[in-house]
């Protein structure tokens, strides 16, 4: 069992009236990179605002280590934070930036130069230290100020939607930058962003938030393949859904496009001849060529969308459509558009959300 | 209003060149493009500038190393070292710089009180309206509000009287140093508003976000990175605040008469009857006035342009 | 409360305590005319003066003309600057920021001895030689404000594209400027126009120096001889300023609209 750093304990916050964030209770590992995704308006950026400090929680408990650090100042609580449009001092220069934190923290100068040298070079800008943030590159001031986060050694890292701001190669580039040095150095990060794909890419575990309540919370793997509620389900990752009904709930068996198929995951609650919607992911759905699925349905190409290593098929199904992705085959060009394709669904990545 | 901060900006900041002009690859081009319409259009402000700015004023600088005959000479300039001239540069300069100052580090508390410090929203746009009224609000009517209120019938004065204080048996005088910089700062503090605001809406929150969790105070945040950052800006608004002052002759004037002796009203006063029996002297006197109000702004520009390193 | 609100709520009162003191006792002080109690005696003594009216409404003339001879110096020059001459920007900015730094009583030293009446241009030589001098005085007073307010304006449009337009047309210059340009600054012209009345109106300094009976110059006299009137005229004047600005303001509204619908 790995080890509680930080333990968020029915936090509750409201500006105005309007609860952001609503009783949020949640618990991260030493060392561990949590990304808390959600739509804007959530609360992620007002859980990230009171562990940082900038905000007192309305209720509720903000521990780490196990001791509560409500009453701290931001001052006092020893966390990095690197924001979205970077927040260098303008006034000073690249070394003197990364040395603030060490200079506050009253850090003599022949040590603290020789952490910034070291920074520097964690995020490859050695020779960078007498620049201006403004002669840098957005991605390079995003660097910056991740070295100037780190420099005095925080327990804890906290990652504003640091890359929404920055180009998309560059989002990618830094983003596995970040991952990487975040695990040489071991340090308990807490990421904030809107990006699913981010979210997913770079976590150790993710926490979905939706209007203020935590939706779900899990490594990736299982945040994408097995969403508990409708809404993680809907925000990460594509999702078709089938209209089906019930046939007979004890033997769990819908009726879909005129054929019966037996569905595992329909509930136990389900009653015979209630419409149920039956999800799955795109990449699920395969053209049934020769494949052996349980479900199998015809229908004809509606859309064709070339993207690189796979290929996106919306298929019209009568009074479904679902899309279907495949990998790109050189040997194989994908159907045409208006062409008839028989497509295979696994009735076991079925999942039944109710309507 | 919006017009006296922008034209103070431009003092305070680098000249903008504007879009790139269009002119073709021959360098006689612009001149054959010289056409008779844009001599009209430029023609009235460039010999009005000549001739009500420019001349005017190298005429006293001329003026000012000639004898009553016209020859050269540099008994004008250093008569200014007479005791009653350099008392009054002295007082003048005192006055000029405490208002300024004053003006300045009062004019920017009020301004981050409106801007940062959380208060409604409505007091803002109302402290900003006021501010362009009372930084116009100066000379003579500025004074009789001045003898009004701390004059030794003015209601202040009387009040504390009436609640036992005596504010002239203390010490206190409105026609003095004293007086004149509060009276001046009437229009010094607004003035500083209405520059600096722009100024502090460039502050990023999160600098301040950043620095806080990097370990710093507020008091640190404003020492390492608020007050650099604004530094170039209230320096600029310290000349200007400074050329207003020291330039200023009415309200000085309609409160203390001669007593208190300026040198704008020594000028004056040289003006209307020639107290100082020398026109030569008179002009020395501008010159010394143009000198210290140019030496103001060299001293911002210089340290504005070690500031430009980082402002973009 | 923080104490960081509390200390904002401390500064703001201080600031307003001073800035309306003097306002309120002033008022007061103009009320006090009378023993018997506070009146408006003092301000019907001040409108009824024939000297406040003559000299206010010369003033007013002089602002007026000052104005106009402003915008005939500084809107030709401002849309020729930015339109076919940026490189003479820098320039130009200098020389209209120079009545910020020469103070006005170095200027009307200079016009004295530049303008007396054996010079080649004897403007003080005559009453009216004088006015117009007054009246360049304050153009030239009113000059970083005037150029600044019209610049912006142009700013605002895109004086380009309007011109170029306007000469596929087929207009000239003179039409272009009158007719396309001017209408469009109307707001900001307006804005530097009221905040020079501002100026003019109280002005001192170098209407005293060359002998013309102006606003400023009837307050002075006032505040040397009598003890109640000048509070009635500080409030008066206050008034007018707020006046003036509160135009501008009021004009600041309609800026950005007419900016877009053109």
């Amino acid at each position: 069992m790995a080890e509680e750093f930080l333990r968020i304990d029915k936090l509750v916050k409201a500006f105005g009236g309007n609860q952001v964030v609503k009783g949020v209770d949640l618990s991260f590992n030493k060392g561990e990179f949590v990304s808390l995704l959600g739509p804007s308006g959530c609360g992620k950026t007002t859980i990230l605002r009171m562990i940082a400090g900038f905000e007192r929680p309305d209720s509720g408990r903000i521990l780490v280590e196990g001791k509560d650090i409500s009453g701290l100042a931001p001052n006092q609580r020893k966390i990095g934070m690197v924001f979205q449009a970077y927040a260098l001092f303008p006034n000073m220069n690249v070394a003197d930036n990364i040395g603030f934190g060490l200079k506050i923290a009253g850090m003599p100068k022949p040590q603290r130069e020789a952490r910034t040298e070291e920074m520097l070079q964690l995020i490859g800008l050695s020779g960078y230290g007498k620049r201006y943030p403004f002669e840098l590159s957005g991605g390079q001031q995003q660097r910056v100020a991740l070295a100037r986060a780190l420099a005095p050694s925080p327990r804890m890292l906290l990652l504003d939607e640091p890359l929404s701001a920055l180009d998309a190669k560059i989002r990618v580039s830094l983003r596995e930058q970040i991952r990487q040095i975040q695990r040489e150095l071991g340090i308990t990060t807490v990421f904030v962003t809107h990006d699913q794909e981010e979210a997913l890419s770079i976590s150790d575990r993710i926490v979905v938030l939706n209007t203020g309540n935590v939706e779900q919370f899990g490594q990736p793997f299982e945040i994408y393949n097995r969403p508990q509620t409708r809404f993680v389900a809907t925000f990460v990752g594509t999702l078709n859904t089938l209209n089906a009904t019930v046939a007979d709930a004890g033997a769990k068996t819908v009726t879909l496009g005129g054929t019966t198929v037996t569905i595992p995951a329909l509930p136990a609650s389900a009653r015979n001849g209630e419409a149920v919607a039956l999800t799955m992911r795109p990449e699920a759905v395969s053209l049934a060529n020769g494949a052996t699925r349980d479900i199998v349905l015809d229908g004809k190409v509606a859309e064709v969308s070339f993207l690189g290593s796979v290929i996106r098929l919306k298929v019209d199904l009568g009074d479904n459509a679902v899309n279907l992705d495949t990998f790109n085959d050189q040997r194989t060009p994908p159907p045409a558009h208006g062409a008839p394709v028989r497509i295979g669904i696994a009735s076991s990545d079925v999942l039944v959300l109710e309507r | 209003m919006t017009n006296v901060s922008s034209a103070a900006d431009t003092s305070a900041g680098p000249v903008s060149t504007g879009p790139a002009v269009r002119v073709g690859g021959n360098p006689f081009r612009f001149f054959l493009r010289l056409r008779l319409g844009d001599i009209i259009a430029i023609a009235p402000f460039i010999i009005f500038a000549l001739l009500f700015l420019l001349i005017p004023t190298l005429g006293l600088v001329v003026g000012a190393f000639q004898d009553p005959q016209g020859n050269f000479t540099l008994q004008n300039v250093m008569d200014l070292a007479t005791p009653q001239i350099a008392a009054s540069f002295w007082i003048s300069i005192r006055v000029s710089v405490t208002s300024a100052v004053l003006g300045a580090a009062i004019g920017l508390a009020i301004a981050l009180a409106i801007i940062r410090g959380k208060l409604p929203s409505g007091i803002r746009s109302a402290v900003m309206t006021f501010s362009g009224v009372a930084s116009q609000f100066a000379g003579i009517p500025l004074s009789f509000a001045f003898l009004a209120t701390l004059g030794r019938l003015g209601l202040v004065t009387v009040l504390l009287k009436f609640a036992g204080f005596d504010l002239y048996k203390s010490g206190f005088n409105l026609l003095s140093f004293w007086g004149l910089t509060i009276t001046y700062l009437y229009f010094q503090i607004p003035l500083m508003i209405l520059i600096i605001a722009p100024a502090i809406d460039g502050l990023k929150k999160e600098w301040g976000e950043a620095a806080a969790t990097l370990g710093a105070t507020n008091g640190q945040f404003w020492r390492y990175i608020g007050l650099p950052v604004l530094w170039p800006n209230l320096l600029g608004t310290l000349s200007l605040l400074f050329a207003n002052a020291f330039g200023a002759i009415a309200t000085a004037y309609a409160l203390t008469g001669s007593s208190l002796n300026i040198v704008p009203i020594l000028l004056y006063a040289q003006i209307r009857g020639d107290v100082l029996h020398n026109p030569g002297l008179g002009a020395a006197l501008a010159l010394g006035m143009i000198v210290i109000t140019a030496l103001a702004n060299i001293v911002y520009l210089v340290i504005r342009t070690r500031a430009e390193r980082w402002l973009k | 409360m923080k104490p960081a609100k509390l200390w904002s709520w401390l500064i703001f009162a201080f600031g307003a305590a001073y800035f309306i003191v003097p306002l309120l006792a002033t008022f007061e002080f103009s009320l006090r005319i009378r023993r018997e109690g506070y009146t408006f005696d003092a301000y019907t003594s001040v409108f009824s003066d024939g000297r406040f009216q003559a000299s206010f409404s010369y003033s007013l003339i002089v602002g007026v003309c000052a104005i106009l001879a402003g915008l005939l110096i500084v809107v030709p020059a401002a849309y020729y600057v930015r339109l076919r001459a940026p490189h003479l920007r820098p320039i130009i900015e200098f020389i209209t920021l120079l009545p910020l730094v020469i103070p006005a009583i170095i200027l009307v030293f200079g016009y004295i001895r530049m303008y007396n009446t054996s010079s080649p241009l004897p403007l003080l030589g005559t009453n009216l030689g004088t006015d117009i001098l007054l009246t360049l005085a304050y153009v030239a007073l009113a000059l970083p404000y005037m150029y600044r307010a019209v610049d912006t304006g142009l700013r605002t449009i895109d004086v380009q594209t309007l011109t170029e337009a306007a000469n596929i047309l087929g207009a000239n210059q003179a039409t272009i400027i009158a007719k396309v340009i001017f209408p469009n600054i109307i707001v900001a012209v307006l804005s530097g126009a009221f905040l020079t009345l501002a100026i003019v109106i109280g002005e001192f300094t170098i209407a005293s120096l060359l002998n013309r009976q102006v606003f400023g110059v009837y307050m002075q006299n006032v505040g040397a001889n009598r003890a109640f009137e000048p509070a009635a005229l500080a409030v008066i004047s206050f008034v007018i300023t707020w006046g003036a600005m509160g135009m501008i303001q009021l004009l600041a509204r309609f800026a950005p609209k007419t900016a877009r619908r053109d």
